[in-house]
Order: C-alpha cells, then structure tokens, then sequence
C-alpha cells in the first residue's frame, strides 16, 4: 500500500497522471490500465479473479453497450462485459 | 468413523487456522496460477501484431449507441422477411401435392368400399392435419432455422445480450435472458432448459416464467399467415413487407412484455437485487455454412416437425371425430364452441377460436390447422392450397376482420406454454408451483391484452 502511495506522489510530480487509482467503470474506453485490486465479496470476487482480473494484469476497455452499461474489457486477449456493480468494485491504474 | 466425517473435521479445523484470512489465502491461489499461465503463454504464445482488429471494428458499429438497436431490429425483420416470402411458393407447392395424394387416398378408400366414417377419421381427419402442419410450418422452418443458426455461429447473439442487458438489469433479471429468449425462438422449451446458463435461481426463474413471451417456432406459422392475410392484406403492394414489420412488431411487443413482466417479479414473487454478471463477447466466427444447414435441418427442423406431426395426427382425428359426432343437429364441438363463444366474444375472438387454442395445448403447431379444420368440418370442403381460400375461410365465412387477427396473433403470443414446455419446466424447476405460474402468467396477460385492445379498437370505432 505504502508503495502504491509513493508511486501516485512520483507520477504526480512527473504530471503523467493524477490520482493513479481509480475503478475500472471510470476507465475511458481506448485506454489500459493495470488491475490493482478486487474487492468485490464473496462469490462476486471469485467470479471476478477466475476471469483472470488478478492484480497485475493489463485491461483495456473496448467499447459501451448502447445504453452505457455494461461494458466490454479486453482481458488477456477475451472480450468481456461486466455491469458497473462489478466494475466499480476493481481498482486499477491507467498506463500510457 | 466414516470418511467423510474426518474430512468434514479436518476441513472445520483447516478453516479455524486460516480464519480471516480464507480469502486472501485463495486470492494468492488464483494469483499464482495466472502468473504461471501468463509466464507459459509468454514464452509460447506470439502474437501477430499490427493486424486489424476487425472484430473490434464491427462491435463497435454493432453495439453502437447510434446503430445498435436499429440493427438488432433491422436483422430481426430481415429473417422474419426472407422466412415470409420464401416461404410461400414453396408452402402452395407442398399443400398442392399433399391435397393431390389427399385425392388419391380417397379414391382408393372408395374403390375399397371403405365406410364413410373410416374416411373421414384418417383421411378428413387424421390425413389432412399432418398434410397441413407440414405444408405450413416446414417451408418456413426449413428457412427460419439455417438463418437463425448461422446468426449463432457468426457470434452475434452475445452482442444481443450485451446491447439489451441495461433493460434487463432494470427489470431486476439477468442479461443471458436475452441469451434464452433467443432460444425460444426456436423452442420455448429448449428455451427453459437453456436457462440453467443463468446461475442466480431467482434470476433463472424469471428467465423460465416468462420464456414464453418469445413466439416460438410453432407459434410463427400462424402469426405468419395471418400477418400475411390480414396486415399484408391491408398494403396490397408492399404485402410482404407490411406483414414483416407486423411480425417484428410484436416480437418486440413480446420482448417489452418480458421485461415488463420481469420487472413486476423481481418486485412481488421474486425478490432480489440482481446477481453479478459476466459476458464474454467471444470472437466472431466465419459460419460453416454447410455445418449450419445441416445442423439446423436434422437437429431443429426434423425434430420440431416429427414432434408436430407426432402430436398433430391424433388431435385431427380427435378433432374431426367431434365435429362429426352430432348432439340434436349441432357437433359436439360447435356446443362446445357455443359455450366459449360469450366469453371469447369479449376477447376478440370466436368460440372456434379459443376453442383451437385449447385443443393445441399439446404443440401451438396444431393450433390453426385445428381452426380450420372446425370452421371447414361439416361445412363445405374447400381446398386450403393458398393464402386467398384461407382468407376466403375466415372472412368471408367466419366474418373475421382485421381485429379478429390482430387478437388472435396477440394470444397466439401470450396465452400457456404447449404441454412439452410445461413438462420442461416441471422437470427443470421440480415444482408445481412455478409450472403452474407459467401458464398462468401468459395466459393472464393474453386475456387481458385482448380485451383491452378488443374493446379499445370498437369503443374507437375503428372496426
């Protein structure tokens, strides 16, 4: 955690990006970021890691359902929809 | 002390010493798995690069919030359009024949001195139903299902899930209903089997009660024909089309039925938030069309056909042995049609007609060529080989007009499952319950719909 922080305050002052979190619903669509955490509960979370959304892994939004939600992530070369009740529940960091 | 017990134990005890930290012992589990799969994958897996994500661009036309819906309804109508018009010459050509060997088989029945009433049970009877439900259903089934199983193996029914699902998770269901609302199209029992894709149990019950609203396969033909009568009748020029976009219309009635009725469960019978929902998207696929054809005509169509027929056969002899059996100088089933017409009236439709309903509990296949076999039993025999002496039947003998048809399609799409899809539901659900609910549920709906359309087009005076 200590780390994360220290990252954030390094990118800060590099001024790629602000607050290096975020949840994966407010990634735009077009960009990656990097899964840091899911915490989701119980079976939610299950279902969640076993799409392989571990800590670590690459996740590029691909694009929004006619109505906004849900939308569709490319993980480890699979195209996946999740609503925003899982979406919000994973924290990641964009990359450029 | 058995086995299973010491595991029962030795688990209890393995839980008391990780104690809170169960889940993150399993979340380092998972984690340790992907990296190793990743590390094997990177060391041999390559990947092209700088290729064209071709299946990225047409998902991005496809669920677009401008073209999404449109094309959904625009692919919908397409298939309902070619299922209409291809299938109506090759619909009169089949019902020529049939009738033709109709004419043959009677001939032989008199040259064998055979009685009357042996006729008219196997030939009048028995006969002339399976030559209907063939002539009818086949032809568009033989087009229906290719088309539709290759929109599968192309890999856009996901796609349908993913652009409905917000309206399902509104109505408090799950976004793979739109999964096993597709395949109630074919069947609606297949439909309800399909539903065990929805792991939620209250969501997959949802699914299952209202699989109904989507007309099936063996409720097409007969909003087809009536379409085409009755709506295409109206545009004479643009028939084919006027009788699509009335199909399509009220498979769209259907869906907003579903959701409707979704909604109101999810707020009364079956409470809940709705459960978590993962789609995959998965890679569209060049359809083997060879595979498709073949597939969808041995797998679908002989089999939704053999089962009509199976069924079909003794119901028209059933049928015509009533309209053949006289109390005083009325049949039995013209009494019973008397007895359901005051009711029936109020729907929209004639005793006749709801009484075919009835009679079609067994497959909604059967339900118009029993129509037409009590309007035409005992009356004059008319040959049925074209849409034109079909509309002769009900129009200008049975007095139907455009709201006759209108509620008739209406209740060919809400009215009780066919007995194969209760029996589905009884064994999925293991619960007489929910079995019964499902037949109530439609059949509740239809009637109300009905009467309400009924008595709204007459107090308008628009018939």
């Amino acid at each position: 955690m200590k780390l994360t922080i220290l990252n954030n305050i390094k990118l800060n002052e590099r001024g790629i990006t602000m607050a290096g979190l975020k949840s994966l619903k407010e990634l735009a669509v077009g960009s990656s970021a990097i899964v840091k955490n899911v915490s989701a509960d119980g079976i939610k979370q299950r279902r969640l890691l076993d799409l392989g959304l571990v800590p670590g892994t690459r996740v590029e939004a691909v694009g929004r359902s006619p109505l906004g939600d849900p939308i569709a992530y490319s993980i480890r070369g699979a195209v996946i929809a999740l609503r925003k009740e899982e979406s919000t529940t994973i924290m990641v960091e964009t990359v450029n | 002390m058995s086995s299973s017990t010491s595991l029962q134990s030795l688990i209890r005890e393995a839980r008391n010493i990780t104690g809170s930290k169960q889940n993150e012992i399993r979340d380092s589990i998972v984690n340790t798995i992907y990296q190793e799969a990743g590390n094997i994958a990177a060391e041999t897996v390559t990947n092209e690069k700088n290729k064209v994500d071709w299946d990225r661009k047409i998902d991005q036309i496809i669920t677009s919030r401008i073209w999404g819906f449109p094309i959904m309804f625009g692919v919908l109508t397409l298939i309902l359009w070619l299922t209409i018009t291809g299938a109506n010459y090759p619909s009169a050509l089949l019902a020529n024949g049939l009738f033709w060997i109709e004419d043959q088989l009677t001939n032989i029945f008199i040259s064998m001195n055979a009685p009357s009433w042996l006729h008219g049970f196997m030939i009048l009877g028995v006969y002339r139903s399976l030559a209907w439900v063939v002539s009818v259903m086949l032809p568009p089934m033989a087009i229906f299902f290719p088309l539709f199983t290759l929109l599968e193996d192309l890999g856009y029914l996901p796609r349908i899930a993913f652009n409905l699902d917000r309206f399902f998770k509104s109505a408090g269901a799950h976004g793979k209903q739109a999964l096993t609302m597709s395949m109630g199209f074919g069947c609606n029992a297949a439909g309800i089997i399909a539903c065990r894709i929805i792991e939620s149990p209250r969501e997959r019950l949802i699914a299952a009660l209202t699989n109904n609203f989507v007309p099936c396969n063996g409720r097409f033909p007969t909003l087809i024909a009536l379409a085409t009568i009755f709506m295409g009748g109206m545009v004479v020029s643009f028939s084919s089309a006027v009788a699509t976009l009335s199909v399509a219309g009220l498979v769209v009635l259907g869906i907003a039925i579903t959701l409707a009725v979704s909604f109101l469960l999810s707020k009364t019978l079956l409470k809940g938030i709705p459960s978590s929902f993962t789609l995959e998207l998965p890679p569209y696929r060049k359809p083997q069309v060879g595979q498709v054809i073949v597939r969808s005509v041995l797998d679908r169509t002989i089999f939704v056909l053999s089962r009509a027929m199976i069924i079909a056969a003794p119901a028209g002899g059933i049928v015509w042995v009533l309209a053949n059996t006289m109390i005083g100088d009325t049949s039995v089933l013209a009494t019973i049609a008397g007895w359901l017409d005051p009711f029936a009236k109020q729907m929209g439709l004639d005793g006749f007609i709801l009484m075919a309903f009835i009679c079609g509990l067994p497959a909604n296949e059967i339900v118009f060529p029993i129509l037409i076999m009590s309007y035409v039993s005992g009356g004059a025999m008319i040959e049925l080989d074209s849409m034109e002496a079909l509309r002769q039947l009900l129009v200008d003998q049975h007095g139907w007009t455009w709201l006759t048809a209108l509620c008739t399609m209406l209740f060919t799409l809400c009215h009780w499952p066919c007995g194969t899809t209760l029996y589905t539901m009884q064994r999925e659900q293991q619960s007489w319950y929910w079995t019964v609910l499902a037949a109530v549920i439609p059949t509740a709906v239809g009637i109300i719909l009905c009467i309400v359309v009924n008595h709204l087009v007459r107090g308008l005076g628009l018939v």
